[in-house]
């Protein structure tokens, strides 16, 4: 094809400027769908720790990006000794292999909370979401008050799951799914996995942890905690030996 | 292509003459040319020392797929001694390189721990290098872990989180105690009494409460809240005892003191409200949580930690 016809299509010059835009990016990316070792391996006796989020963590992960925390928050420890020794283990892509989308982010004006799971007390996020400066004095996060006010919507918790199963996240419709969850996670996980259970499980988990300090209903905070106590907790690092997760890379 | 090579093509007269600026040849509504001005040499060199660079790359690190693996670089191999003492030896990745330079880090570092490590607080207090590198690493595993809920300088949050800094102790202020409750973490439990008690028993009892630390109540009330704290119909004397001083073994505060870590008592301007604050607590009971950090921080680090706290101010 000539020059000049190129350039005076918009067309032809709008779509090959498009191909030739994404060579560096397919030429990076594609190959990683078929190495090995792009995903970690992460199984303790044969189960697999890192599981897709319970009903309740679905809706407490779509609070957190509703309220746009990923803006300041990352979640991703690189492999860096400053940032092992403030936030933890370097995170995994296995970690966040069920994540649509990831929340890695590229920024951080707030810390990073890969692995702020169980390092605070529920009380604590209660008091720090509703009103930061109250116990991080120096903090410039806003206050988000109306998490304790709101009560949780969660009637279409099932067709949320359905749509993360339909972008690959193993939740279970039938019996030979969920038979197959009990396979890979273990039965105590499995149960949560189960999308005809949902609201079920969702309305269970926040009265018997009563996240939020209240026990008769179910808010967007008890959601939001139990997404924040279960980040960066499920692969129990003290189980491999140090340097296991370099021999994937 | 390089200057030179464009200039090549263009007529004779461009190697002996300044050339002129040349055009693409393309004519734009009859008379608008486009120039093609040649980049400049620098730019052109710059360039192809960034391919250069690419290849040299290519071969020391991993670069290329192929198929399900990858070409891992050579003569550029990771090696270090593990915790352990197993020799690692692998291709460049920078997982391996992180674990390189912890595991330097912690042999730097380790002369230090291990002195800490065997160190008694006495030891550790008296010794200038060793209390010098103690300070230093718990005041940055105390900003991470404990400034959160305990404040930085460990002043705590009345009605939340105690204060570290003050010689009152719910659990215990020695160094032994202080390593326990943060390894093990802490579960502070009080009852709920609202419905155990009728409004005006609880108002006894608040008012007794308040008389324990010396304030000026009304001596009906304090007496008939004395019964109730001492006998089976409150029973709170089972935790913070007869004389009202505590109990260390369940986290129960000592009432008789004038500090207080869930009713803010010297908030209240006056009896009323002072004692409202107490009757809350009462009939909301308590459940506080301190988090267990054996599965963060090392035993070392709990020491350094609580050699930290127990220097705050108040340690036993």
């Amino acid at each position: 094809m000539k020059h000049e016809t190129i350039e005076t299509n918009a067309g032809w010059l709008i779509a090959l400027t498009l191909v030739v835009i994404s060579i560096g990016g397919l030429a990076e990316i594609v190959p990683l769908y078929f190495l090995d070792d792009t995903v970690e391996e992460v199984k303790v006796n044969g189960i697999e720790t890192v599981r897709p989020y319970t009903p309740l963590e679905v809706r407490g992960r779509d609070i957190y990006m509703r309220e746009g925390c990923y803006l300041c928050h990352s979640q991703m420890i690189r492999p860096f000794r400053d940032e092992a020794l403030r936030y933890g283990h370097y995170s995994l892509a296995a970690e966040s292999k069920f994540d649509h989308p990831f929340q890695w982010g590229s920024k951080r004006t707030g810390p990073d909370l890969a692995r702020v799971g169980q390092k605070y007390t529920n009380q604590w996020h209660v008091q720090h979401l509703v009103e930061p400066r109250s116990v991080v004095r120096g903090s410039i996060m806003p206050n988000y008050p109306w998490l304790l006010e709101n009560k949780l919507k969660y009637k279409d918790i099932a067709a949320r799951m359905k749509a993360l199963k339909i972008v690959g996240v193993p939740y279970s419709e039938t019996k030979a799914e969920y038979d197959n969850n009990v396979k890979r996670f273990g039965k105590d996980v499995a149960v949560f996995l189960d999308i005809n259970q949902a609201e079920a499980n969702l309305i269970n988990q926040a009265i018997t942890n009563n996240y939020d300090g209240d026990k008769t209903n179910v808010t967007e905070m008890d959601a939001m905690v139990a997404y924040l106590q279960v980040l960066g907790t499920m692969v129990d690092f003290k189980k491999f030996d140090d340097g296991h997760f370099s021999t994937f890379r | 292509m390089a200057p030179t090579d464009s200039n090549k093509s263009d007529s004779n007269k461009s190697q002996t003459k300044k050339p002129a600026v040349q055009t693409t040849g393309h004519a734009w509504d009859g008379d608008i040319q486009e120039f093609n001005n040649p980049l400049p040499n620098w730019w052109v060199w710059a360039f192809y020392l960034t391919i250069v660079f690419a290849i040299v790359y290519w071969i020391f690190f991993p670069a290329w797929p192929i198929g399900r693996d990858y070409t891992k670089g050579v003569m550029n191999d990771i090696e270090y001694t593990t915790a352990d003492g197993k020799q690692v030896k692998t291709h460049w990745n920078t997982r391996a390189l992180f674990e390189k330079n912890m595991r330097e880090a912690e042999i730097e570092q380790q002369k230090y721990l291990d002195q800490l490590a065997s160190a008694s607080i006495e030891e550790i207090a008296n010794d200038e290098v060793k209390s010098n590198f103690a300070y230093s690493m718990a005041k940055v595993l105390y900003a991470d872990n404990c400034a959160a809920c305990h404040q930085p300088g460990g002043a705590g949050v009345v009605g939340a989180y105690p204060n570290l800094a003050d010689d009152a102790w719910l659990w215990g202020g020695s160094f032994e105690k202080i390593k326990t409750s943060i390894a093990a973490g802490r579960n502070g439990i009080m009852p709920a009494f609202s419905a155990k008690l009728t409004a005006t028993q609880i108002d006894d009892v608040a008012e007794y409460v308040l008389s324990l630390s010396k304030h000026k109540t009304d001596v009906g009330k304090t007496a008939r809240g004395k019964e109730i704290f001492n006998g089976t119909s409150g029973g709170c004397y089972f935790c913070h005892t007869k004389a009202g001083s505590g109990m260390e073994s369940m986290g129960a505060a000592n009432l008789t003191d004038s500090v207080w870590t869930l009713a803010d008592v010297p908030a209240g301007d006056n009896l009323q409200a002072k004692k409202e604050a107490v009757k809350a607590i009462i009939q909301k009971g308590v459940n506080r949580k301190m988090p267990a950090w054996d599965e963060r921080l090392t035993e070392t680090q709990i020491k350094i930690l609580a050699f930290y706290v127990h220097q705050l101010g108040g340690g036993k």
